[in-house]
């Protein structure tokens, strides 16, 4: 189902939460909200969701407005941050639930298959006895997730699906939800403040930023061409080098970089740590490491430069280089974006 | 070496000196025994002082019967209302947002900072011949003070917070997600209340409950305004207690108190075993300070 936000506007209070968004995900796609807190990314996921309601636009699932539609009609299963399982029922009556209150009344032979098929598809055969305290972080949301899924939603929505469980279970989780995605081919949304997490799940990441989008497009597109200094911090890594743009060229302090479309004036350039390169001799940016972090893939550098701007870069595992060496720095990519 | 072991003294923690720890200990058995144990022994005593025979004779007397059975009657009446003010207090303050959510937490909370003798004359200044009310209810010839009615109300004034204020802290702590999980499934408000909501505060419910009702049995002061105190009619448990004593039946008084005293053994047996079931271990807000936050807008 496709849905389709039309200027939708939020407000708690004073806090405008969500300011004139306009947005639409294609049947079947999985989408990110990606944006740090307070972006109002759980505000919108909420209102596709009908938990909260727009005070301004509309919202369309298909060709219905679903505006003013209750969640309780509106055919959605949310996935809540916490899970939000019933602590009092076992596994397999959390995912019942939902078909056991329904309008559509099924026969109990009918529910038990169901959630038999669902315990299969989320790898949780044989715990439909158990209750949630007594199953681990990921196979709670896995039973948040088939819960959800029991009352074939139009729409999955997630609330940072991942955000409270620990890393290596996030990952699996992750690459687990883009198969299930890809196998039921359901309309779905979800919000993250993890960059890694939207890059590695999404078709398409909406970057959103005091209650606006910035910056929509595939991992690709937003990584390779961000559309500003935000989205560009906010997607990973990166060093900052004030520098002067003259004539489609932005000079720092010993580097030159091409910067087509930027005007005449102060700037910022941005390069990711792997994009920084290290020389004893010049030219480059004149620079002094202050710390060298060892990692398992190689070293991290943090140099800086004789104007007191602090860069981060990786160099090959083998490369001696200590506190206090004097040296180069060059960009081989950057980006550069006038200074606001 | 395990004599080495031996002398080596542990460090004592903090507060662990044994005089100090003596004495502490020593205070609060003396003054426990003084204070609340001595008292239900002599209940105990004196409600068998005279005999097995004059203590069933007491309570056989139709006056404490029928105190007994008002006592049963406004519990049965007063608990009840009580409980579904409490919840729905309670779901509303923590459910929803609406301006004077934290006015009507400062409210429920009045009777427990209130003197119940001054609820009890406020009852009168409002339903009596002279109050508010008292004239519209004298025209329909329905009798509120000096009868059930009053007595119900008077108790129900001062049991009001019991149950609310064992749901609220919580039904905060729980939050909203599994009311919101269960509606998006599809449930109703009602199925959402049954089937999700009530099975996670029961406990707490029934300690409510428990409180509320021992509460509502022993009532003294409110009830004893709005009662008028005529024996055999508007005459409550307590308050039989009362005549009783002042009228020199000192057997007869420790024989009504001693069942006043059992129900209390009994609230306290069902508050311990309730909250081995979890049910009011929640840290309470303090009475003047809601623990409520400000509604905080979701980002």
């Amino acid at each position: 189902m496709k849905i389709r936000l039309d200027h939708v506007v939020k407000t708690f209070d004073t806090f405008r939460a969500v300011r004139d968004v306009s947005l639409e995900i294609e049947s079947g796609e999985l989408v990110a909200l990606l944006g740090p807190s307070g972006s109002g990314k759980t505000t919108i996921l909420r209102m596709v969701a009908g938990l909260e309601f727009a005070d301004g636009g509309h919202i369309y699932f298909g060709d219905q407005d679903a505006t003013d539609i209750p969640v309780r009609d509106r055919g959605v299963g949310f996935v809540f941050q916490h899970y939000a399982l019933f602590p009092h029922m076992t596994v397999q009556e959390n995912i019942a639930f939902g078909m056991k209150v329904s309008k559509v009344k099924r026969e109990k032979s009918a529910i038990a298959a169901r959630v038999d098929d669902l315990l299969r598809l989320v790898q949780l055969e044989g715990l439909g006895d158990r209750f949630p305290a007594q199953i681990s972080g990921g196979q709670r949301q896995r039973v948040a997730l088939a819960r959800a899924l029991a009352v074939d939603p139009k729409v999955l929505l997630l609330d940072e699906p991942f955000g409270a469980l620990d890393a290596a279970v996030r990952r699996d989780l992750r690459r687990w939800l883009r198969e299930i995605h890809d196998e039921l081919g359901i309309t779905t949304l979800f919000v993250t403040h993890d960059q890694e997490e939207a890059l590695d799940l999404a078709d398409r990441v909406v970057i959103l930023n005091q209650g606006q989008v910035v910056q929509q497009g595939t991992p690709e597109q937003v990584c390779r061409e961000p559309g500003s200094a935000f989205v560009t911090r906010f997607l990973g890594d990166t060093n900052r080098i004030s520098a002067e743009v003259r004539g489609g060229v932005a000079y720092a302090d010993g580097a030159a970089i091409a910067a087509d479309g930027v005007a005449n004036g102060a700037a910022e350039v941005y390069a990711r740590p792997g994009d920084l390169a290290w020389s004893e001799t010049g030219p480059g940016i004149a620079a002094s490491v202050t710390r060298v972090l060892d990692r398992p893939g190689g070293r991290r550098v943090i140099a800086i430069t004789t104007t007191g701007e602090h860069l981060e870069f990786d160099v090959e595992p083998e490369l001696a280089v200590r506190a206090g060496q004097q040296g180069f720095v060059t960009l081989r990519r950057a980006q550069v974006f006038a200074a606001g | 070496m395990s004599a080495v072991q031996s002398s080596r003294r542990k460090p004592p923690r903090v507060g662990d000196n044994p005089i100090f720890r003596r004495l502490m200990i020593g205070i609060v058995l003396i003054l426990g025994a003084l204070l609340v144990l001595a008292p239900l022994i002599v209940i105990g005593f004196e409600a068998f002082s005279e005999g097995w025979r004059v203590y069933a004779s007491t309570l056989a007397d139709p006056d404490t019967r029928h105190a007994i059975f008002l006592t049963v009657v406004t519990a049965l009446i007063a608990v009840p209302i009580n409980t579904i003010f409490g919840v729905a207090a309670a779901w509303a303050i923590t459910k929803f947002d609406f301006p004077g959510r934290r006015l009507l937490l400062v409210v429920i909370e009045i009777p427990f900072s209130i003197s119940p003798i001054v609820a009890g004359v406020a009852y009168l200044f409002v339903y009596g011949l002279q109050g508010f009310f008292g004239p519209l209810f004298e025209a329909y010839d329905i009798k509120v003070l000096f009868a059930l009615p009053g007595i119900v109300l008077a108790s129900m004034f001062v049991t009001a917070p019991f149950v609310a204020r064992e749901l609220i802290p919580l039904m905060q702590a729980q939050g909203r997600d599994l009311e919101e999980a269960a509606t998006s499934l599809g449930a109703s408000g009602w199925r959402t209340f049954f089937s999700v909501t009530l099975p996670n505060i029961k406990w707490a419910l029934l300690y409510g409950v428990v409180l509320c009702n021992a509460r509502v049995m022993g009532e003294f002061g409110a009830v004893s305004v709005v009662s008028g105190n005529i024996r055999g009619q508007t005459n409550t448990l307590p308050l039989h207690i009362e005549l009783l004593y002042h009228d020199y039946q000192a057997a007869g008084a420790f024989a009504s108190a001693s069942i006043l005293a059992v129900i209390a053994v009994i609230t306290i047996i069902a508050k311990v075993a309730l909250e081995r079931q979890g049910a009011g271990r929640v840290r309470r807000p303090a009475l003047s300070t809601p623990a409520i936050p400000a509604a905080e807008p979701k980002p």
